[in-house]
């Protein structure tokens, strides 16, 4: 059988307390070997005992040790949970002197592979705790716990169980074919239900999208001429949160500058250093990957100076940038303009002052209103959170065009067919009902150690 | 007395096995209880329909014989499906009862290296885990190096009609009381299984008026690639169509418990794909009607047996006499029918096929192959797939060659036989289009594309017919260059053709291949463009290619990839005892199956996709591939 398996569960830093989880099916009798207070091989599951770890005779640490027994654990196996009161030093004194009993040091997500693996959770439960333990923000801590109690899994369900029904009866369809009480399968409902779906898989998509935003924040970048009130908007819009600025290393190779909050949701501010110098030869290189940032940010705050007249290098700015997902930010309004909201028809703009905290407010406001944070907050939501989810669910929706397109160009209904045991099969993959190998392997890899 | 191979049954299975391995020049022996019952069609009058028809086709191009039987004995033939899609269209024949075996038996006479021999086989000479030869009832024992068991529905049969319970098969004939104990001496698991079959009656005692006609297609439709139909299409037979009403539904209610299903009298487990009327009724109560096809069983009036019979498909019952009467005389025109034969139903023993290789040959005792019924499977077709698989590979283990294993992304019968040693069976195993993963590359059109091959490397393919192929094939290749290279042009004589095709005006010029991938538009329109000399089968596969194209790939990749998982075999010495994590279910039903391959392992009900992450990954570490 599997070996034991032990790690520090709990962050790695000062708390009151830390939790050295261990699973195995010898994790009871070992720590029971560590323990003075009764004898753990003798209580009854899922039951929490006082008492010492020490080592050599030697007390380690006051504790609370829970035992749960197998199978109805997070793994499967018997785990045992150690509540250690002794700060970091006497944390990992703990940890050692189980190493030192021949339990091995769990790998990266083990805990979780193994509930994984036993069955205790599917695909889309073990990626949300990878999700959970990652989460910065309240928003995306509930999507996770969401995710971890099976509302996708369940969600995804009843999408295919649609397309099972559909599915079943055209095949009774072409296995009887000359019984023509049962009922016989037409365009219009095969159309019928498919659109539903593509209603349905669309909808899940979109709210993923956010999902996306709730998870990993909006990428967000600060452009415009030096002088025009970067920093300043930057700091007020931080200062507002009384967030800390830090130098946080983002998901990808960028540097975010702040981490901001509105309502729940991560702002993530990219430092955008080398736009501005667009003539400048030697740093052209920098400047495409700014470039290439702007294509990639979720948002872009455009920030102009609006007691000056557009210059050129504005106007450079300003057909770079993505209108939809832009803001112009009309700065220095104090003062008497010679810009005003009227000129960026099609813009979403926003005229502030980065001294009046209205005018960080209605910022705010507008970046609620692009990313309509409200709705987002409130769905119940059965949303994918990773790019694996996310393009399974894409595929599916691909093959669900097809098979729509089909039915539209009379295709018979075995191709049709084709397509829809795509898409079930797709959006089973999702949640790991369909078997591919390709997932597995690297799945594990990402997840943080002890859960 | 010796032979190379003793067949043991001669029903769908036994012929085909018998004839494989003579015409492959071994020496064979046949052995049948009655030797007029050879290629009996005890049940219904009909070969092929969904899935099954192209099994018919695949036999046939692998130069088995139940296509070409089929086609001398055909009363009717349609083409099912014709609207549903290339990928599901099939043939279904009725088949005269009379005619079908005479034919059959005057085939088996007429194959030298095959004797007949009329005999109940009761016990196998099996030394060393080898088989030896078979023991017949007499104690006479005969020697051979293969032993093929195609014993139908007769190990221990039990007919069922209401509460009596009678030994024997479905013509009251003798049963084989021991061989099934002896088998499961050997270590085979036994099953008991149950099917049934309706009443049969008098055809000159129906109301045609009341009844409405179903006829055959209105041309000439072979099962064989070698085209010898020997039925006018003018002449052709027809059926009738009438429905079950809430008075019948009524009476089978009324005696539910009289029934030899509902009265607990069966042990076996009856098929789910073809069930009872009474189940029907129990099943789906709020159904106000069931369709009931009648069937005549024979053009040849004076036969005794089948001559005056109309098979009532879809009628069948275990219910006593007395009720089935009541029951059929509440029919619309049958008020008055003459009953010829009760409905019965038949309970047999069977092993698990979960014992077989995918070659059929059994794990347990080296040189023993089993075929039909006794693996779990219903129908003549499945049968005979079956049948002819067990007759080459026995063959082949005699020639010292690997045995022919028909993929699932090749043949039907591959599915068949793969489901059978993968999945075992509960209930009478019928196959169906659904239990294909890529149909559409399981065509009827394309038996002899897939398979005729195979049958030339056994040697059940003559020179003569495998040219033939060749010649087809290359055909199809010139045919589609041509269709690549010919282009037309938006000229007002070709838009207005397109017009009345109902298809969209030319804007540029295109090529007569993509031309054809337009769904209204046919092969045989193209050839108002071009002349094309070909042969209808070569236009009908390259129009089914050009056509459905990207369907056909996206099936062969999909196909790919799960034979990638199937070049991954699982090592014999695997102790799957010792992989850690694997669900208990899936690991019983893994050390029970012991599956070739991963492929193999993932398709196993109970193992689920995680299982088989764990079992690669144990895979990986013990280093049996990257």
């Amino acid at each position: 059988m599997e070996d034991n398996i032990v790690a520090i569960s709990t962050a790695i830093g000062v708390g009151a307390i830390s939790i050295v989880r261990i699973s195995g099916k010898d994790s009871i009798s070992i720590i029971n070997d560590l323990f003075v207070g009764c004898d753990l091989t003798k209580v009854a599951s899922h039951t929490i005992h006082y008492g010492y770890i020490k080592e050599n005779d030697k007390i380690i640490d006051e504790v609370l040790v829970t035992v749960m027994k197998s199978p109805k654990t997070f793994t499967t196996e018997d785990i045992v949970e150690v509540n250690c009161h002794g700060g970091i030093i006497a944390t990992n004194k703990v940890l050692k002197s189980i190493l030192n009993k021949g339990v091995r040091l769990a790998e990266a997500g083990e805990f979780t592979k193994r509930a994984f693996l036993n069955g205790r959770i599917d695909l889309t439960q073990a990626e949300a705790v990878m999700d959970l333990i990652e989460s910065k923000t309240d928003s995306a801590r509930n999507q996770a716990v969401n995710q971890l109690t099976g509302k996708i899994s369940s969600y995804i369900e009843s999408l295919r169980l649609k397309i099972k029904n559909l599915l079943a009866t055209i095949e009774v369809n072409i296995d009887y074919p000359e019984y023509y009480d049962i009922e016989q399968i037409t365009i219009e409902k095969v159309k019928k239900v498919c659109q539903e779906l593509e209603v349905e898989i669309n909808q899940m998509i979109d709210e993923s999208k956010n999902g996306k935003i709730i998870k990993e924040g909006i990428k967000t970048v600060i452009v415009g001429r030096p002088n025009v009130g970067k920093s300043s908007i930057l700091n007020n819009l931080i200062g507002e949160d009384k967030a800390i600025v830090t130098d946080i290393e983002g998901t990808t190779r960028d540097i975010i500058e702040g981490n901001i909050q509105i309502d729940g949701i991560a702002l993530n501010i990219i430092d955008t250093a080398g736009i501005r110098k667009t003539t400048n030869k030697i740093e052209e290189i920098g400047v495409q990957k700014s470039l290439n940032l702007l294509k990639e940010a979720d948002l872009i705050l455009l920030v102009l100076n609006s007691s000056e007249s557009l210059t050129e290098n504005d106007y450079n700015l300003l057909k770079e940038v993505n209108k939809d997902k832009t803001i112009i930010v009309l700065n220095k309004n104090d003062l008497k303009p010679k810009l005003t909201e009227k000129e960026f028809d099609g813009y979403n703009v926003v005229s502030t002052n980065t001294l009046s905290i209205e005018g960080v407010n209605s910022l705010k406001s507008k970046i609620k209103e692009i990313f309509n944070l409200e709705k987002i907050k409130s769905s119940d939501r059965t949303s994918l959170t990773n790019i694996r989810q996310l393009s399974l669910a894409e595929q599916a929706k691909k093959t669900l065009q097809s098979a729509i397109k089909g039915v539209n160009n009379h295709l018979p209904i075995d191709m049709v067919a084709i397509d829809l045991k795509a898409t079930f099969d797709l959006l089973g993959e999702i949640i790991g009902k369909t078997y591919s190998d390709e997932i597995i392997n690297h799945l594990f890899e990402n997840f943080c150690v002890g859960k | 007395m010796k032979y190379e191979i003793i067949v043991v049954g001669g029903g769908h299975a036994g012929c085909e096995a018998a004839l494989a391995c003579a015409r492959k020049n071994h020496s064979t022996l046949l052995i049948t209880g009655n030797i007029n019952n050879i290629a009996d069609m005890p049940c219904n009058p009909s070969i092929g329909g969904p899935a099954k028809g192209i099994v018919v086709r695949e036999i046939d191009a692998l130069g088995g014989e139940m296509g070409r039987n089929a086609d001398k004995a055909a009363l009717q033939v349609k083409m099912l499906n014709t609207k549903k899609g290339p990928a599901v269209q099939a043939l279904r024949a009725q088949e005269d009862k009379i005619i079908y075996p005479q034919e059959m038996l005057k085939t088996l006479k007429n194959q030298s290296n095959l004797e007949i021999k009329e005999a109940l086989v009761e016990d196998l000479i099996v030394k060393d885990k080898k088989i030896e030869g078979v023991i017949l009832e007499n104690n006479t024992k005969i020697f051979s190096s293969a032993v093929i068991l195609t014993t139908g529905t007769y190990l221990k049969s039990k007919i069922l009609v209401g509460s009596n319970k009678t030994s024997g098969g479905p013509h009251g004939e003798r049963e084989s009381n021991y061989l099934s104990e002896k088998l499961k001496k050997l270590g085979f698991n036994i099953l008991r299984l149950k099917t049934g079959t309706p009443p049969r009656i008098d055809k000159n005692s129906i109301d045609y008026d009341k009844v409405s006609l179903e006829s055959g297609d209105d041309m000439e439709l072979t099962f064989s690639f070698d085209k010898n139909a020997s039925y006018n299409y003018k002449k052709q037979i027809p059926c009738y169509l009438t429905y079950t009403n809430e008075k019948t539904h009524d009476i089978i209610r009324k005696h539910l418990k009289e029934s030899s299903m509902y009265g607990g009298y069966v042990e076996g487990v009856g098929p789910r794909y073809c069930p009872s009327i009474e189940d029907k009724v129990v099943r789906f109560a709020d159904k106000e009607r069931h369709q009931l096809f009648l069937e005549p069983e024979s053009s040849i009036e004076e036969d005794e047996t089948y001559g005056k019979t109309i098979y009532i498909q879809g009628f069948s019952t275990s219910m006593p006499e007395y009720v089935q009467e009541e029951m059929v005389h509440s029919l619309k025109g049958l008020e008055k029918a003459k009953f010829i034969k009760y409905a019965y139903a038949i309970e047999y023993d069977a092993i698990d096929s979960k014992q077989l290789k995918k070659s059929l040959e059994t794990k347990l005792v080296e040189g023993l192959y089993t075929a039909g019924q006794i693996n779990g499977t219903s129908g003549y077709e499945e049968a005979a797939g079956q049948g002819l698989i067990a007759g080459i590979n026995a063959s082949l283990k005699l020639e010292k060659k690997e045995p022919l294993i028909l993929k699932r992304n090749e043949a039907y019968i591959g599915v068949l036989i793969d489901d059978l040693v993968t999945k075992g069976v509960t209930d009478p195993y019928r196959l169906l289009t659904s239990r294909a993963e890529y149909r559409l590359l399981l065509r009827h059109d394309n038996a002899d594309m897939r398979l005729r091959e195979y049958g030339y490397q056994v040697g059940l393919i003559n020179c003569e017919k495998y040219m033939k192929l060749k010649e087809k094939k290359q055909n199809i290749e010139k045919l589609y260059q041509i269709l690549k290279e010919q282009r037309i042009t938006p000229k007002k004589e070709i838009n207005d053709y397109l017009e009345k095709k109902g298809s969209s005006p030319l804007k540029d010029g295109i090529s007569l291949y993509d031309l054809l991938k337009r769904p209204e538009i046919s092969i045989y329109d193209v050839k108002d463009f071009i002349e094309l000399d070909y042969d209808d089968n070569v236009l009908e596969q390259v129009e089914i290619n050009i056509r459905y194209e990207g369907y056909i790939e996206k099936a062969n990749k999909d196909a790919e990839k799960m034979l990638n998982l199937e070049s991954k075999k699982i090592p014999n010495d695997i102790d799957y005892n010792l992989i850690p994590n694997i669900a208990s279910e899936a690991r019983q039903k893994l050390n029970e199956i012991r599956p070739e391959t991963l492929a193999q392992a993932s398709r196993i009900s109970g193992v689920n996709p995680a299982d088989i992450s764990i079992l690669m990954i144990y895979l990986k570490k013990r280093g049996n591939y990257e």
